[in-house]
C-alpha cells in the first residue's frame, strides 16, 4: 500500500519536476518565460500522437521534447530578440500553446495510448521496498533525477553557468565583458522549452495514457511557482515537486481514507497548496532575495 | 545573423494606430497559409472566418453578446496593467462574479421586482472585486506573486462552480443535469432590441461596456486617480517619490479589474446564458489579455480590439461549419494576434535591422 502510494507520488511529481527546473534555467539567466503550461500540453499532446502513429514512445519522447523547443524558439525570438514584453509573451504562448493542442488532439480523444514501459535497474530493483519504488520506474523519472544533478552542477560548477548567472544578474555588465548576452537567454530558453516538451510527454506517456483536452491542468503554472517557492535552486527545486506530488495524491487517497468532502475541495488542494507556498515564501525576504535573478523579466537591448 | 533594435527617440503618432492593424495583418498572412497547409482555399476560409459571421442580423447579436464581456474584463486589465499589476486571473473572476451575482435567484427563486435585477449585478461586482482582492492583498500584505497567485484562483473558482452546480445549487426540478434553476424574467438581463428586423439575442451588456469604456477614458486622463496609475506603472521610483501609495493603487488595481471581471462573469450570466453551468466561460477571461494589449491598454481601442476578438469565436463556428475546421482554431488565432500585436510594438518602439554575419560589429 505505502509502496503503491509512493509510486504514485514519483509518478505525479515529475512532469513538475522536470519543467520547473528546465524554467529554473531560463529565469537564471534573466528571461520569464510564463509560456510553461503551454509548452507543456503541445508536448503532451506531441507525444500522444506520435506514439499512436508510430507505435514507438521512444520515439513519442523526442518529438515532444522538440515540439517544447519549437515553441521556447518562438518566445525566444519575440521576447529576447525582438525585446517584448516578457509577460505577455509567455502569456500568449500558453494560449497559443493550448489552442494548438486541442486542435491537434481532437482526433486522439478517447483513443488508447501507449505506455512508456518501466525500466528495472538490474540488482537495485530487487531491494526490499525501495527497489519497486526507486528503481524500477519510467525512464523519465531517471532521467528527472539526472537532470536535478546536472543542473545544480551546471548552473554552480560550471564556467558556463557562472556566464548564466551573470547574464541573469548583469546583463549590461556581461555584455561588456564579451559575454553574448541573448544567445545565452536564447539557449536556456530553449532549455526550458526542452524540458517543458519533455514534462508534456511524461504526462501523456506514463502519468495518464490518454489524451483529454487541457490535459495539462495547471501543472505548468504549479512549475512556474515551485521555481519561485525553490527560489531558483535545482534542489530545493526537487524538494518542492515532491511536496506537491504528495498533495496531488493526497486528494485521491483523502477518500478511501473515508474523508467526507466533495471531490472539487480535493481537486483544489494542489492549486491552493501553491498559493500558501508562495505566500510563505515570499514572505520571507532573505530567503528569496538573495538567489532571484537581479534582472529577470527584463529584455536586453544593447546600446550601441 | 542577428537582429539589431535601436530605440527610436520619438515614436511617430500613426505608428500608435499602425502596430495593431500590422498586427492582424500578419495574423491574416499566417492564417491563410495555416488554411493553405490544411487543405483550404485560403482566402475563401478567410472570408468564411472574419467576413460571413458580420453579414446577418443575428450573427451582429451574436458578436455583441460576445464582445461585452471582453470589452469589460479588458477594460479593468488595462488599469491593472497600466500601474504594473499582473492580474491575469480575471477568468476566476468572471466565475466568481457568475456565483455571487447568481445568490439570489438560485437561492430564492420567487424573488422578483425592479430592485432584482442591481442587486445580482451588484453582487456580482462585489464577487468579482472579493476574488481580485485575494492575490491584492497577498501582494501588497507579503510580496506574494500576483501572476501565480491570480492564476491558482482561476482553476479554484471553476471548481467552486463545478461543486455547486453538481451539488447544492442543482435545479430541483432539472433532471439530475448539473446546472441551476433557469432565472426568473426579473432577474435577466434585458434584450436590447427584442423585435423588428434589426431584433436579436443582444442585450444591454455591449452599452454597459461602451459606457464603461468612456467612464474609464476619463478616470485615466482627468482624475487624480488615473495620473497615480500611469505614474506607478511608469516609474514606481517616480511614485515613491511623489508621495503615491503604491499599495493602495494596487489594491485598486486589482478591485477595479476584478470588479469589471466579475460584472462581466454575471452580465453573461443574467443575460446570454440564464443559468449557472459547470462552464461559463469560453476563456473570456484569458482572451481580454489579448484585447486589453491590441487595444493598446487603451478604453476606446479596447472597445475595437473587443469586437474584433469576438469575431474570433463566431469564425471559429462558422469555419467548423462551413470549412469542417475544428473551432478549436480560435485559440490559435488568438494566440497568434497576441504575438503579432507584440512584435508589432518592437517595430513602433525601435529601428529593427537585421544584421548578417561580419556587419555592424559594435563600435
Amino acid at each position: 500500500m505505502i509502496e503503491a502510494i509512493l509510486i504514485s507520488v514519483i509518478i505525479a511529481s515529475t512532469p513538475i519536476l522536470i519543467a520547473a527546473l528546465g524554467e529554473v534555467v531560463a529565469e537564471r539567466s534573466g528571461v520569464l518565460n510564463l509560456g510553461v503550461e503551454g509548452m507543456m500540453i503541445v508536448g503532451a499532446v506531441t507525444a500522444f500522437a506520435t506514439a499512436q502513429t508510430t507505435g514507438s514512445p521512444y520515439l513519442a519522447l523526442v518529438a515532444a521534447g522538440l515540439a517544447g523547443v519549437a515553441l521556447a524558439g518562438l518566445f525566444a525570438v519575440l521576447a529576447v530578440w525582438l525585446a517584448t514584453n516578457q509577460v505577455a509573451t509567455g502569456l500568449a504562448l500558453t494560449l497559443f500553446g493550448l489552442g494548438v493542442a486541442s486542435l491537434a488532439g481532437e482526433p486522439f480523444v478517447g483513443r488508447p495510448g501507449v505506455k512508456l514501459p518501466d525500466v528495472s535497474i538490474p540488482g537495485l530493483a530487487d531491494l526490499p521496498f525501495v527497489g519497486p519504488v526507486l528503481f524500477a520506474q519510467s525512464p523519465i523519472f531517471y532521467l528527472s533525477i539526472l537532470l536535478t544533478v546536472g543542473v545544480t552542477w551546471f548552473l554552480f560548477r560550471t564556467r558556463a553557468g557562472l556566464q548564466l548567472r551573470a547574464v541573469g544578474d548583469q546583463p549590461v555588465a556581461a555584455h561588456a565583458l564579451g559575454l553574448k548576452v541573448n544567445r545565452t537567454r536564447t539557449l536556456a530558453v530553449l532549455f526550458g522549452g526542452l524540458c517543458a516538451g519533455i514534462a508534456g510527454a511524461q504526462l501523456t506517456l506514463v502519468y495518464t495514457p490518454q489524451w483529454i483536452d487541457g490535459l495539462s491542468a495547471g501543472r505548468g503554472w504549479i512549475a512556474l511557482a515551485l521555481v519561485v517557492f525553490a527560489s531558483w535552486r535545482p534542489l530545493r527545486v526537487l524538494a518542492g515537486a515532491y511536496l506537491f506530488g504528495a498533495v496531488t495524491i493526497a486528494q485521491f487517497h483523502a477518500q478511501a481514507f473515508g474523508v467526507e468532502v466533495p471531490s472539487q475541495v480535493l481537486s483544489a488542494l494542489p492549486y491552493l497548496a501553491t498559493i500558501l507556498v508562495l505566500v510563505a515564501f515570499a514572505s520571507n525576504r532573505r530567503f528569496t532575495m538573495v538567489n532571484t535573478p537581479a534582472a529577470l523579466g527584463r529584455p536586453f537591448v544593447p546600446d550601441r | 545573423m542577428r537582429i539589431d533594435l535601436r530605440k527610436r527617440t520619438s515614436v511617430p503618432w500613426w505608428g500608435e494606430l499602425l502596430a495593431p492593424l500590422i498586427a492582424f495583418a500578419v495574423t491574416l498572412v499566417i492564417g491563410a497559409i495555416m488554411f493553405a497547409a490544411s487543405g483550404k482555399p485560403p482566402v475563401a476560409a478567410l472570408h468564411a472566418y472574419f467576413v460571413e459571421p458580420l453579414s446577418e442580423i443575428w450573427s451582429l447579436h451574436e458578436l455583441a453578446i460576445k464582445a461585452a464581456p471582453l470589452i469589460i474584463i479588458a477594460i479593468g486589465l488595462s488599469v491593472a496593467y497600466r500601474s504594473n499589476n499582473w492580474n491575469i486571473g480575471a477568468e476566476g473572476q468572471f466565475v466568481a462574479g457568475a456565483i455571487t451575482g447568481s445568490a439570489i435567484p438560485v437561492l430564492f427563486p420567487g424573488a422578483s421586482g425592479a430592485w432584482l435585477l442591481p442587486a445580482i449585478l451588484l453582487l456580482g461586482i462585489l464577487g468579482g472585486a472579493a476574488w481580485a482582492a485575494i492575490p491584492g492583498l497577498l501582494k501588497t500584505r507579503f510580496g506574494a506573486n500576483e501572476i501565480l497567485v491570480s492564476l491558482m484562483l482561476v482553476y479554484v473558482a471553476k471548481l467552486l462552480l463545478d461543486w455547486l452546480v453538481r451539488g447544492p445549487w442543482r435545479n430541483p426540478e432539472g433532471y439530475n443535469f448539473p446546472e441551476t434553476r433557469f432565472f426568473g424574467d426579473d432577474a435577466r438581463l434585458p434584450e436590447l432590441i427584442s423585435q423588428g428586423d434589426w431584433g436579436g439575442r443582444a442585450n444591454w451588456g455591449i452599452v454597459i461596456a461602451v459606457v464603461l469604456a468612456v467612464a474609464t477614458a476619463i478616470m485615466l486622463t482627468r482624475t487624480r486617480k488615473g495620473f497615480e496609475i500611469k505614474i506607478t506603472g511608469q516609474s514606481p521610483r517616480a511614485a515613491r517619490f511623489a508621495g503615491f501609495d503604491q499599495n493602495a493603487t494596487t489594491m485598486f488595481a486589482f478591485l477595479f479589474s476584478g470588479a469589471l471581471a466579475g460584472l462581466a462573469g454575471i452580465i453573461e450570466v443574467s443575460g446570454a446564458i440564464g443559468q449557472l453551468t459547470p462552464v461559463i466561460s469560453p476563456g473570456y477571461g484569458f482572451t481580454a489579455i489579448i484585447v486589453a494589449f491590441l487595444g493598446r491598454l487603451n478604453p476606446i481601442g479596447i472597445v475595437v480590439a473587443g469586437l474584433l476578438l469576438a469575431l474570433t469565436y463566431l469564425g471559429g463556428e462558422a469555419a467548423q461549419i462551413s470549412l469542417g475546421v475544428s473551432e478549436k482554431i480560435a485559440s490559435v488565432f488568438q494566440g497568434l494576434l497576441l504575438f503579432a500585436v507584440l512584435a508589432s510594438d518592437t517595430l513602433v518602439r525601435y529601428r529593427v535591422r537585421i544584421v548578417t554575419r561580419g556587419q555592424g560589429k559594435p563600435a
